[in-house]
């Protein structure tokens, strides 16, 4: 990171010292409002969530909705962790929970694997034909996903995975690909061919060269390419809803089973309980890994 | 053979995976540009019947309203997104004490998914409960923003919400982009003294192209798939005015048992999303031959 | 993790049994998350398993059933249908035109299905000579609930015409009341339409223009002035209504920030629930008009494998039908039974009331489907229709643009 010295600082080539440092101090003011103000921004949804769900019914009935809450209690979230219903069982949304684990953290590493090792072969092993079907995988990240529900239920039946999390982890495998090996290409194309070249020379082959000289290079992409991977499969309610069974529903489907009912008292405070515990992991993912993320996408992804 | 092996390797690695994409993409496109020439209703049928189901979605007022809801939606997300990214990275850039905890702020809202943020969106902009609500209760009795309710001002609630849920992605990606700029250049011309913002209007954003382009297509991309967030936020309504065609679609096949009409519907997203990709993957193929 | 064992135990248990010894096995998928109902299918799931029988439940709320239906077609094709599904109305007919229905027809012979439930109801039950799914309750749709203590305040009673309605409402305005508690989805709007069409043009009107889907009906001037008076209820509705959830609206005329609401009788386990008493604290009453549109929940049995499941099914039905199920379901749910042998004695005054109009409408062929909950067309065409009408309250659409748009859409969902 080379940031501090790209940082052009207004007041170096000053024509006018006083004016500039009054006017240097005062911009400066200005430029955290501005960044506070959009902080606000950013953080109100959230904030109206999490305080929410550390009122009372009583209290959200008759409060504003940003306020802070008179009597901070936590029976939303032990209510939305393990006793809220998503219809005859009132488990809450901890066994969903862990079957979003499940099949969260293998399709991400599948995808990601597959996503290193074609990014590997179209940028360092050129072949004739590779450019296309890199263009023919790019595609592939465009499709709505509603146009592939009908079809992929038929091959998953046909596949004898119909309603498994293997079949889930499959479909999300399938259509990560595209951004996965999009990353890791573009990540790629930056290392020199010559790297390959002179390991060639010393005698090692595809898969060493791999594993020994890219892989270990490759860590700020991962981690874009497993951030990015986990906040979609992680928050996928459509694939989810569609290709699971009794017993195999992520955390985002019984999340709508909560949220969405459409009768009886609606316990909001519930409802935002269970939003912000189905959103934590991928929460916490930003929160720890956003600083690698952003040095990830300098190093190389987004240069195209 | 050890040989012929070791030469095909590469190939042989990313086959599993272009199958995969050719049955699982182009394979489902075919069947869904067949399936839209059927007159399929709760299942897909394979009689062809012709291009009624064109005729239909054309004839269908609501698809207008999708499209258009399309253009003005795609338009100004990714139009505002852009720019908000690209001024938020800039002011990021001044060497921020705490750049860390904004960054995360900003970056945070991708992390959610729609279901999730919905409800609490929709109270936010719901007149009765939220903002409004919130600045009469201080005494501003004539405050209104009832974008919500009304049926030719939603869509821009949708657009507010999908901004905030972007931006900061679009963010990160031009902040990355001013990181990786050659530091030279930007030192040489305050030598010359040029104005700090001409460095970055003539010299900075002018180099990060390919990354307004990587951001434009994530954001298109979002634009396009966009159907969660309407969902949670207006359920497209007020009537139909939210409706996107990712929803028109959804409804069209999966409440409306009419498959035939979701397909046709879905070809054309397909057509969009070609025309704005091609000239993409025209310029990234084009890139790598040089 | 409990679950997958659960399921794999299930599967393997699936594989080994023979016939002889099979365990009534149900996966059921259905969207009745909430409270009240959840308790509802709770009472079969109990029953179920008293009778030796192992319930998974398969809940997707959401849309009225939209997330369940996606995930009811995915099932399907993917060759992996649940045993029982919450279906309804001539949906259940398009599910059996595509092949995939079982034929439930010997436990509806030996309870006698035909000689307990009414014709009318008994009809969409059956798929061609076979019976294929089992009816669960009657909701009836064309109710008009108020809060008494604000109509009393105001001299108001309870308007038995619309314009009758709108005298009271423009009272009720004057007074700094909200005159009608609506949420706009359209699903809530369409409710209100079609009790508007049934009260204005009558029970033969609305057989022809919404169930028969007679072009000249659906431009007639009685179509136009239902449009009418849609727009004429638009005003009388507060300006925060969009995509407001109808439990919220019955929320305000319970705490008496509005006087009325136009919702099916689930509504009724709103106040129930929140101890308020019927003819005290609120009245109910049919809309304004003749008739009795119905909304019928059944649960549909699809074709499955396995010993297991098919005794599951024939026991499903079995019991849903049967008189405690039957009682105590509707108890919670605010619905009347399907059968006309149950005891009504327990049931709240609005129950018998719904039973009684229930009786005298099937006779005098005023008992119809609701258009709005799926009960009287297809997918399309009930679709297109609440396009247009849901369109037409949310804009200033004139009537004579609404009919046409009307015709067309219809039409064009053909």
């Amino acid at each position: 990171m080379t940031d501090v010295s790209a940082t052009p600082a207004p007041a170096a080539t000053s024509e006018r010292p006083r004016g500039r440092s009054f006017g240097k101090i005062a911009l400066r003011w200005l430029l955290y409002i501005v960044l506070g103000l959009f902080a606000l921004y950013y953080l109100m949804p959230l904030f109206v969530m999490l305080t929410t769900s550390l009122k009372s019914l009583e209290e959200i009935r008759t409060g504003d909705l940003l306020s802070l809450p008179r009597e901070l209690t936590f029976d939303a979230w032990r209510t939305a962790w393990s006793e809220a219903c998503t219809g005859i069982q009132c488990e809450g949304v901890k066994p969903y929970f862990w079957n979003s684990v499940m099949l969260a953290v293998p399709a991400v590493l599948i995808s990601t694997l597959l996503g290193a090792m074609n990014g590997y072969v179209i940028a360092q092993w050129r072949f004739p034909g590779a450019n296309i079907i890199f263009a023919l995988m790019l595609f592939g990240c465009f499709i709505p996903f509603q146009v592939v529900l009908l079809p992929m239920a038929r091959m998953l039946g046909l596949m004898g995975i119909a309603g498994t999390i293997p079949g889930l982890i499959f479909v999300h495998v399938i259509y990560g690909l595209g951004f996965t090996t999009l990353f890791f290409r573009n990540y790629y194309v930056t290392i020199p061919v010559e790297l390959v070249k002179a390991a060639k020379v010393d005698g090692a082959g595809f898969v060493r060269i791999f594993f020994a000289i890219f892989l270990p290079l490759s860590i700020p992409i991962i981690v874009v390419s497993v951030i990015w991977q986990f906040t979609q499969i992680w928050n996928d309610f459509l694939f989810g809803v569609s290709f699971s069974q009794a017993g195999t529903q992520p955390v985002t489907v019984a999340l709508n089973n909560i949220v969405n009912s459409t009768t009886g008292v609606k316990e909001y405070n519930v409802d935002m309980a269970a939003a912000i515990i189905a959103a934590l992991p991928t929460l916490l993912v930003y929160i720890v890994a956003g600083k690698y993320f952003i040095r990830g996408l300098t190093a190389g992804s987004v240069k195209g | 053979m050890a040989k012929w092996f070791e030469t095909h390797l590469p190939k042989i690695v990313l086959a599993p995976s272009f199958i995969a994409i050719l049955i699982f993409v182009y394979g489902f496109i075919a069947w869904t540009a067949w399936v839209s020439l059927t007159r399929s209703r709760l299942l897909p049928r394979y009689e062809i019947e012709g291009f009624i189901q064109y005729d239909r979605l054309f004839a269908s007022p609501r698809w207008d309203t999708a499209m258009n809801n399309l253009y003005i939606f795609g338009a100004l997300f990714i139009g505002v997104s852009m720019i908000l990214g690209l001024i938020l990275a800039i002011l990021l850039d001044q060497q921020i004490r705490v750049e860390g905890a904004i960054r995360t702020i900003y970056l945070y809202p991708m992390a959610l998914s729609m279901i999730v943020t919905g409800t609490a969106w929709k109270w936010i902009l719901n007149p009765g409960l939220g903002l409004e609500a919130m600045v009469k209760g201080w005494g501003y009795e004539n405050f209104t923003f009832d974008w919500l309710v009304n049926p030719d001002m939603a869509i821009y609630t949708v657009v507010l919400a999908a901004i905030w849920q972007s931006s900061g992605f679009v963010m990160a990606l031009f902040l990355a982009g001013l990181r990786s700029v050659d530091t030279e250049i930007i030192r040489a011309a305050q030598i010359d003294g040029i104005p700090t913002w001409r460095v970055y209007v003539s010299i900075i954003i002018p180099s990060m192209a390919p990354i307004f382009l990587s951001a434009f297509i994530v954001l298109a991309h979002l634009a396009i798939k966009a159907f969660d967030l309407v969902i949670a936020l207006t359920g497209g309504g007020p009537g139909y005015a939210t409706d996107l065609p990712a929803t028109y679609m959804y409804a069209m096949a999966f409440s409306r048992g009419d498959i035939g009409q979701a397909a046709a519907s879905a070809m054309i997203m397909m057509l969009v999303v070609f025309a704005i990709v091609v000239p993409y993957l025209y310029s990234e193929l084009r890139a790598r031959n040089d | 993790m409990k679950y997958t064992t659960l399921a794999a135990i299930s599967s393997l248990a699936l594989s080994v049994a023979t016939i002889g010894h099979a365990e009534p096995q149900a996966e059921v998928l259905h969207w009745w998350t909430s409270g009240g109902e959840a308790k509802a299918v709770g009472v079969l799931q109990e029953e179920f398993a008293e009778n030796g029988g192992s319930w998974t439940d398969m809940p997707v709320a959401g849309g009225g059933g939209d997330a369940a239906m996606t995930a009811l077609r995915a099932r399907v094709l993917s060759g992996n249908a649940p045993t029982a599904v919450q279906l309804k109305g001539p949906a259940i007919q398009e599910w059996y035109e595509e092949g995939v229905l079982a034929d439930i027809s010997s436990v509806a012979d030996a309870e006698g299905w035909a000689d307990i439930l009414p014709a009318s109801i008994a009809g969409h039950m059956k798929c061609e000579d076979t019976w294929c799914a089992a009816p669960v309750n009657v909701h009836r749709v064309d109710w008009i609930w108020a809060n008494a203590d604000v109509l009393e305040s105001n001299g108001i009673e309870m308007p038995t015409t619309w314009d009758e309605f709108n005298a009271a409402a423009e009272k009720l305005q004057e007074a700094g009341v909200i005159p009608l508690a609506h949420g706009g989805q359209a699903w809530q709007d369409a409710t209100v339409f079609e009790t508007v069409v049934l009260g204005l043009g009558g029970p033969e009107f609305f057989q022809k223009a919404l169930v028969d889907l007679d072009p000249e009906a659906l431009t007639s001037d009685t179509m136009k002035a239902s449009f009418d008076q849609m727009r004429t209820l638009r005003g009388y509705v507060d300006d925060n209504f969009s995509g407001r959830d109808w439990n919220l609206a019955t929320a305000m005329v319970m705490n008496g920030e509005a006087a009325f609401q136009i919702m099916g009788d689930w509504a009724k386990g709103e106040f129930l629930a929140a101890g308020k008493v019927p003819g005290e604290d609120f009245l109910c009453a049919s809309t304004p008009g003749d008739g009795y549109l119905y909304n019928v929940d059944s649960f549909a049995m699809f074709n499955v494998d396995g010993d297991d499941k098919k005794a599951g099914q024939d026991l499903l039905a079995k019991l849903i039908v049967g008189p405690n199920f039957q009682k105590v379901f509707n108890m919670n749910k605010g619905s009347i039974p399907v059968r006309t042998d149950v005891a009504l004695d327990e049931f709240d005054m609005c129950a018998q009331k719904s039973s009684e109009d229930m009786t005298a409408a099937s006779d005098s062929g005023a008992l119809l489907p609701s258009y709005a909950h799926g009960m009287a067309l297809r997918g399309a065409q009930a679709g297109a229709i609440t396009d247009v009408v849901t369109a037409h309250f949310n804009s200033d659409m004139s009537s004579d643009e609404a009919v046409q748009m009307l015709a067309d859409a219809v039409a064009n969902s053909m």
